[in-house]
Order: C-alpha cells, then structure tokens, then sequence
C-alpha cells in the first residue's frame, strides 16, 4: 500500500502530476472547441511552429517562452487569415503554415546551433521541470481557464454560427483572436510538459472522446476537462512506476479512454448503435 | 399569446419602441477577387413589412445579407436600421436572422433548447447566465413554432422543416424588430412552409420587418407585401402589386425561369383568347393571366391554408 504513495513522497513528481493536470485540463478545454472546426490539427501544427520562435528568441537572447508564444501567435493568426481570404481547406491551410514555420526554425536551428535541444522540445521534460517553468505553466493554464470558463457561451456562439453572434453584439473576429491566443500560449506551456509531438493528443483527444458521450455543449467542456485532468494527473503518477516518458503515459491512458467511449459511449457507441439495429421498432433518434 | 407584444420587465422601453426600418443607399459591394457582387442597391422598408428578396443564385441576395449584417464593408454607399448604422444597431440587437441550412453545422453537439436560448444572448449579462425571464421566452418561443416536444433533442436529429422552426424560434426569442431570413422555404414541407407564413404575418401586425429570400416565386404574392427583385442591382423594389410582374420577373431572371405560355387556343376550343403564362425556377410556380398586360400583379391563391 505504502508503495503507492511513493510518488507523493518526492517533490519533482508532485509536481509533475499538479502541472500535468492544470495542462491537461487547458489543452482539454480547448480541444472542445478546435474539433468541433476541423481544426484539431492546430495543436500540433503550433508545436512544431514555435521552433523558430524558440531559435530566434535564443539569438536575441530574450525568453524562451515568449519567442515561442510570438512564433505560435503569429501562426495561428496566419492560419485565420488564409482561411478568410481563400477557398482552401483548414487541412491544407494548416498544413502549408506549420510546415513553413517548422522548416524556417529547422534553418536557423542549423545555422546557428541553439542551446535548446530540438529533442527536448519534441518530447518535454516535465521530471526535470524548474520552479520558473512550474510558475509560468501554472500562471499561463491558470489565466486562460479563467477567461474560458467566462466565455465559453460566447465562443460556443462564433464556432456554431458567426452571422448570428453579430446579430447578439458579439465581435466573431475579436473572440477569435483571444481564442487563438490563448491557444498559442498553452501550447508553449505544453510543450514544456509533454512535448510538441504529444501536444496535439492534449488538445485533440479529450475533446473528441467527450463528443462521443454527451450531445450539449456545457457538458461536453466538462467531460473533457475532467478526462483532461484525470489523464494528466493519473498519467504522471503511472510514470513513475513504468519508468517511461510522462508524455507517453498521459496520452495512452486519454487513447484508451476515447476507446472505451468509442465501444461503450450510451448513445454513440458502437454497443448502442449495435443493439439500436437489433431493435429496429424503438425509434431510432 | 403574442411574445412579441409581451414585454418583460428587461425589455428596454427603448427597444420595444423603436420602429424597425431598414434603408440601404447606394450600396456596392465588391470582394476581393475583384467581383462586384451588388451594384448600387438602394431601396427602403418601413415597420409592418414582409419584404421578398427574389433573384437567381449569384445575383447577390447573399451579398446584401451580408452588407446589412456588417459582414462585408461595402465599397461605398450604406446601410442604416432603424435609422443607425448597421454596426451599431446590431449591437443593440435590433437583427435576428434565420440562417440557410447550408450555413449550420448541424453536427454542432447543441439541443434544440440551447439553439434557442442563443438568441437570449444579446439580452444577457457578461457571463451570459440566463435569468428566468431568459428561460420563459425559450419556452414561449418553442411553444409558438411547435417545438416544445424536441426541446431536448440535438440538432442534427431533426426534419428539414423542424431544423427550420427551431432557428427562427431563434429569431422570436431573440426579439429584433428586424428579422432576416435566409432561403426560409427550402427542403421544408408544406406544413412548416404554411406555419412560418403564418408567423410572419402575426410579426407584420406586430409592427415587424422582415426580408425573405426565396426562390419560391408563386408564395411571394401570398405573403409579400414588398418585393425587391435583384440581379447585381436592384430591378425593381417597392409594393408588390406594382414590383411583382411578369416584366419585372422576367428581367430578373432572364433565360433562367421555366417559362409556359399557354394560349387561348391551346388551353380551350371557344373565342376566349386570354392567355396563362407560368414562371418557375423548380419550386411553386407564379402564374399570371391574361394577354399582353404583363405589368399587372399576379394571381394570388386565397386558398392557401387549405392545401395542408
């Protein structure tokens, strides 16, 4: 019994599991909103396209985190304004972008060899994490939970239908803006946890398992968080014992769980939609 | 009951009061691949109106949409409601508009209820936390289209007519004195085509305005006090008795209509010479009689109601 405690008992994997779960509930909450767009690419096209931020930021010696939040920013906004001025799909918008954006950081990483290891960037390192990172990740997920969870109807509002938040005296263009932003800046704080390679998983996969369980809105945030922040928390505290990368473990345990939705979920599993067929005079809604 | 004359206690007397009205002057919009998708448009509604924007696909009914809802800037010319800017009066939310069914994301994980209660938004406080007089106008304006008995379903789960009713349940709860309505008769069956009708004749005697695009020709007289005929630049605007005719129709449309001339001696064996023309874009067909007298209004079915 003892045994299982270990964990609690050592500093760094306290906190490993807190920052994991206040990541994991973010990249949740955000996930909601991106898979319900075509988007849930996004997280991973801004893991990788804050390379050259993190590069350049290292040139001009200036914080890690705020070249990475600018390049991210910055790549988010290109993405929405492709999109408005052209016909072209979100996939191949998101595609075009962080390509570009992860090449130029590739170039001037090999021109001018950085300190931060690409390594580190692709996979976290939230064991050896500093009491300053510690600060800047609680600080980033803690301001963005905050300003979704009192916005969240307006933003439900512009994703489902944009002409009509006008008519309500909603700015769509605005709310998009702040929305993007705070995805910009809790991908940097991911990435620091997890990695870029796992940052899309945090921001894709809790969203579309709650999507399988619930048909509101309200409910499907809060589903996903919970997984979130249960998968985040529960991962790192697995970690210790399996001895392997946190990343890994979180999102392992987040792809089982949108397994389980994906046979069991009440109305969208498969088991439903099975014994659905199987009685075919109850009315199939 | 009529929710549109009961004023709750949040209603701003100013609100209620103001008389809808929509002028757009000289309005040209231009997107940026360099087509000028409306040309000069003006025309002008009073309260008490239900407007029938007809025109082919492309010929810019989307566009003034869009120009009245601030979504494009025209190039010059301007759009004023209620005697405002347009920014500025769908701030105030004088705007309630009826998405094309093209337009909704009918996956969105959203019921019927939450729908509706989108439109309590611009009524809300910061945090958008409906109040009881919040929740009352969803009730009443589910109860006034049908729809209180799939207030719990999602979206996706309806009927083309049902989809249509939940959206401008919308518009009803949402109160905007002006309402815009995009294509509010395709893929709905005649049930909920008679049903809308209906609605919008109680919202003209409530003092309302509505524009209706629609590519319904052969209701417009039935509903349509006032008609604006588009095709790039506005053909013909004003009452529909003197802007609805086979002459105004046909420039609109060109070669595009289905068009039937049937004449006296095809129709019948006898001296009767009046002919029957019918226009139709492959919905109901409008249908005018007579011989040359195309500037005259044409034939209205009093029967409407009894077809459902």
């Amino acid at each position: 019994m003892s045994e299982l405690l270990v964990p609690f008992a050592y500093e760094y994997m306290l906190k490993a599991m807190f920052v994991s779960a206040l990541v994991g509930g973010v990249c949740a909450f955000l996930s909601a909103y991106l898979m319900l767009k075509g988007w849930s690419l996004m997280g991973d096209a801004l893991g990788h396209a804050v390379v050259p931020g993190v590069a350049a930021a290292y040139l001009m010696k200036v914080p890690y985190a705020a070249g990475a939040f600018f390049a991210g920013l910055l790549a988010a906004i290109g993405m929405a304004v492709v999109k408005q001025h052209t016909r072209l799909r979100e996939d191949a918008i998101i595609g075009l972008v962080f390509t570009s954006f992860f090449a130029a950081g590739l170039l001037m990483a090999s021109i001018n060899p950085t300190a931060v290891n690409i390594q580190t960037i692709a996979l976290g390192n939230i064991l050896g994490i500093s009491d300053e990172d510690v600060w800047q990740v609680v600080i980033i997920s803690g301001v963005s939970l905050t300003i979704l969870i009192l916005k969240w109807r307006d933003l439900m509002v512009v994703f489902f239908n944009e002409s009509h938040a006008r008519t309500v005296g909603l700015n769509p263009w605005a709310l998009k803006i702040l929305f993007f932003t705070l995805l910009a800046a809790c991908t940097v704080a991911a990435l620091q946890t997890v990695g870029a390679c796992l940052v899309i998983a945090m921001v894709v996969t809790p969203g579309a398992t709650a999507y399988l369980l619930t048909d509101r809105f309200g409910r499907l945030l809060v589903l996903s968080v919970a997984l979130g922040v249960t998968t985040g928390f529960v991962g790192a505290y697995i970690s210790y014992f399996v001895d392997g990368a946190t990343g890994g473990v979180i999102v392992t345990l987040q792809t089982l769980l949108f397994l389980a939705a994906f046979f069991l979920a009440p109305k969208h599993g498969r088991l439903a939609a099975r014994r659905r067929a199987a009685a075919p005079s109850e009315p199939a809604l | 009951m009529s929710l549109v004359a009961a004023k709750g206690p949040r209603t701003s007397i100013a609100k209620a009061d103001v008389a809808a009205s929509l002028s757009v002057r000289d309005v040209t919009v231009a997107y940026s691949n360099g087509v000028v998708a409306l040309r000069d448009a003006s025309f002008d509604l009073g309260p008490g109106t239900i407007c029938g924007l007809v025109g082919v696909n492309g010929s810019g009914k989307s566009t003034l949409f869009k120009a009245i809802m601030g979504f494009v800037d025209p190039r010059h010319g301007e759009v004023r409601i209620a005697g405002l800017p347009a920014a500025e009066a769908l701030k105030r939310g004088y705007v309630a508009y009826v998405p094309q069914s093209e337009e909704v994301d009918w996956n969105f994980p959203v019921l019927v209820e939450d729908v509706v209660m989108m439109g309590r938004y611009g009524h809300m406080n910061f945090l958008r936390i409906p109040s009881a007089e919040d929740k009352r106008k969803v009730d009443e304006a589910l109860e006034r289209l049908g729809m209180s008995g799939y207030r719990h379903c999602q979206i996706g789960e309806l009927s083309g007519g049902q989809k249509k009713r939940v959206f401008l349940a919308r518009a009803l709860a949402q109160e905007g004195r002006i309402i815009l309505l995009d294509e509010p008769f395709t893929g709905v069956d005649v049930k909920t085509e008679v049903a809308i009708v209906d609605l919008l004749r109680q919202l003209r005697e409530n003092g309302h305005l509505m524009l209706v695009s629609t590519h319904n020709l052969g209701s417009v007289p039935d509903f349509c006090d006032h008609v604006v005929l588009l095709n790039r630049v506005v053909l013909a605007a004003g009452p529909t008795a003197r802007t609805f005719t086979q002459k105004n129709l046909e420039r609109a449309f060109g070669g595009v209509l289905r068009h039937f001339r049937l004449e006296g001696g095809e129709l019948h064996a006898d001296e009767d010479r009046r002919r029957v023309t019918v226009l139709s874009d492959d919905e109901r067909p409008v249908v005018f009689y007579g011989d040359e007298r195309s500037d005259e209004e044409p034939l209205h079915r009093k029967n409407r109601e009894d077809e459902s």
